[in-house]
């Protein structure tokens, strides 16, 4: 019965937590990602998300708990749950010295796609993305071109699961809307699963039907875009309901780099 | 044992082929690296080895002192270039590069032995520069397509090596500037506990045992051989080329191991 239940979530999460020294980076979190659905991870910066998505990617093994990708471990599993998934950090990861559609050749080849298909999935997924200019050296693209060959490069392996760290982190708004079109059609005609963080409330609520809210590394709100702004009651913009869900900004921005900075070298210690 | 890692090897082909034709891919881009690499050993050769040469100071068997040089500093450009290559890891770390190959099916091993392959690549064009040159000083080369060969498949070899070994210090050290301290500490020690530039029956006898466990003993000694009409090996060519594949394995299997911690 637990088998049945769990194939029909593409991710699955269950008191995941992650530790760097003291400091708690996602705390016992548990969820899940209906196959299919486009979920968004929202949050302040340092509230957890891309240590969750890092856990998911089976970059980083979770200090306890377990999580699950089309029903593989990710800490049992690794390499299979990596033959399911696409990932497209938030930074940038393509390799600007090298041609659009050399970086995607390459992926092809790292997922062993058959020689015979290689070229045509490159041209279905370039295609899809909208990128004409694939010949050109990635250093002369601009930020929503690299985006998009990214999320293209992604989909050649034809995941099961996308995860998307800020995708539209940096982006222009018309940009950003060009995204979210593809996001939007990519679903539907590819019937992916979508997993993206991000600080924009207005993007949950265009791409998605539940959103996440993490706090301090802490699951604080789960639902719908539109629950989730009735529970804060007579907020006017979205923007003022990540505000109210996020709580008090940090006091000093002293204090917070300095935890930052303490943050990062525990990273580096514990990693 | 080793047929099993063979056929892994065919398995993988094209994961290793991946990373390897990426560095290839670049190169062809950008060739202007091969052209200022190129520079140090033609030094070494012209001057170091023509001055040398002169003065007669280094007993070599009855081989021209440029003769014995020549293969030395095939050997030495190897790695020259190899060891400073973890710095191209590092660069993928913070292009975000690495974390899509890591993200990958693509086993860890494959990873570092495609990345190893296309830094011996690099090391490839100098061979055939230095070769070209040392014909034209009056090498006496041994010219046959068999050991032409060879000698190409060991430098790629050689350099694999000390580019792997580059990797696993990238890995630990996680900043550029580290490994480029590293990697200076790393070279001369490397260099003059080899007979690359005289031969091993000069060195004191702490040295010589030193140079026993450095696998630029072993390069040097598979290319002067392979490369001269008149040099015979030390330790014979199987077991420079046992010692050099078995340490080139084991290397590639730590840092395959230790690739993941460059991310953090």
């Amino acid at each position: 019965m637990v088998d049945n239940d769990s194939s029909s979530f593409a991710i699955e999460t269950h008191e995941l937590t992650r530790r760097f020294g003291p400091y708690c980076a996602v705390d016992h979190l548990t969820l899940q990602v209906r196959a299919g659905a486009i979920f968004a991870l929202l949050g302040p910066n340092g509230s957890g998300k891309t240590t969750t998505v890092r856990m998911l990617t089976s970059l980083l093994p979770p200090s306890s708990g377990t999580a699950s990708i089309d029903g593989h471990d990710v800490i049992r599993d690794p390499t299979a749950v990596r033959a399911r998934i696409g990932y497209v950090p938030q930074m940038l990861s393509a390799d600007p010295d090298l041609t659009g559609y050399e970086n995607l050749w390459i992926g092809a080849k790292l997922y062993r796609i058959p020689r015979s298909e290689r070229r045509g999935r490159i041209e279905e997924a370039l295609d899809f993305m909208g990128i004409e200019q694939a010949g050109k050296l990635v250093r002369h693209y601009s930020g929503g071109m690299i985006r998009r060959l990214e999320i293209a490069q992604s989909l050649v392996s034809r995941p099961k699961v996308l995860f998307l760290d800020e995708p539209t982190a940096g982006l222009d708004p018309a940009a950003r809307r060009t995204l979210w079109r593809h996001l939007r059609e990519l679903r539907q005609q590819w019937k992916m699963t979508m997993f993206l963080t991000t600080h924009y409330m207005e993007e949950a609520s265009e791409l998605c039907e539940t959103v996440g809210f993490l706090r301090s590394g802490r699951l604080v709100n789960l639902g719908s875009p539109e629950e989730l702004c009735r529970a804060q009651g007579g907020q006017r913009s979205l923007e003022e309901v990540f505000l109210e869900i996020a709580g008090e900004p940090h006091p000093s921005e002293g204090n917070r780099y300095a935890e930052v900075l303490r943050t990062r070298k525990a990273i580096r210690r514990h990693g | 044992m080793a047929a099993k890692g063979l056929a892994e090897l065919l398995a993988s082909w094209d994961q290793i082929s991946a990373i390897a034709e990426a560095e290839l891919r670049k190169l062809r881009h950008d060739p202007i690296e091969l052209f200022t690499r190129i520079v140090q050993p033609l030094l070494w050769l012209l001057i170091f080895g023509k001055v040398m040469d002169r003065i007669r100071a280094i007993p070599t068997d009855g081989l021209p002192y440029l003769d014995f040089l020549a293969p030395g500093i095939l050997a030495q450009s190897a790695l020259f270039i190899s060891i400073f290559y973890g710095i191209s890891a590092i660069w993928e770390r913070d292009s975000g590069v690495l974390t899509r190959y890591l993200v990958s099916p693509a086993p860890r091993w494959t990873l570092v032995l495609g990345k190893a392959l296309g830094g011996g690549v690099r090391s490839l064009s100098q061979a055939i520069v230095i070769f070209g040159l040392a014909a034209a000083l009056g090498v006496q080369i041994r010219w046959q397509p068999g050991s032409i060969l060879a000698i190409l498949a060991f430098t790629l070899l050689g350099s694999a090596l000390f580019s792997t070994l580059s990797l696993i210090v990238a890995c630990l050290v996680k900043t550029r500037e580290r490994l480029m301290g590293i990697g200076q500490l790393l070279t001369m020690p490397l260099f003059f506990a080899s007979n690359a530039i005289y031969p091993l029956h000069l060195m004191p006898g702490w040295l010589r045992i030193l140079s026993h466990f450095n696998p630029l003993t072993y390069l040097v000694d598979a290319l002067r051989t392979l490369m001269l009409a008149q040099a015979h090996s030390a330790v014979g060519l199987g077991t420079d080329l046992a010692v050099l594949s078995i340490t080139l394995t084991l290397l590639v299997l730590l840092a395959a191991k230790l690739y993941p911690r460059i991310l953090i």
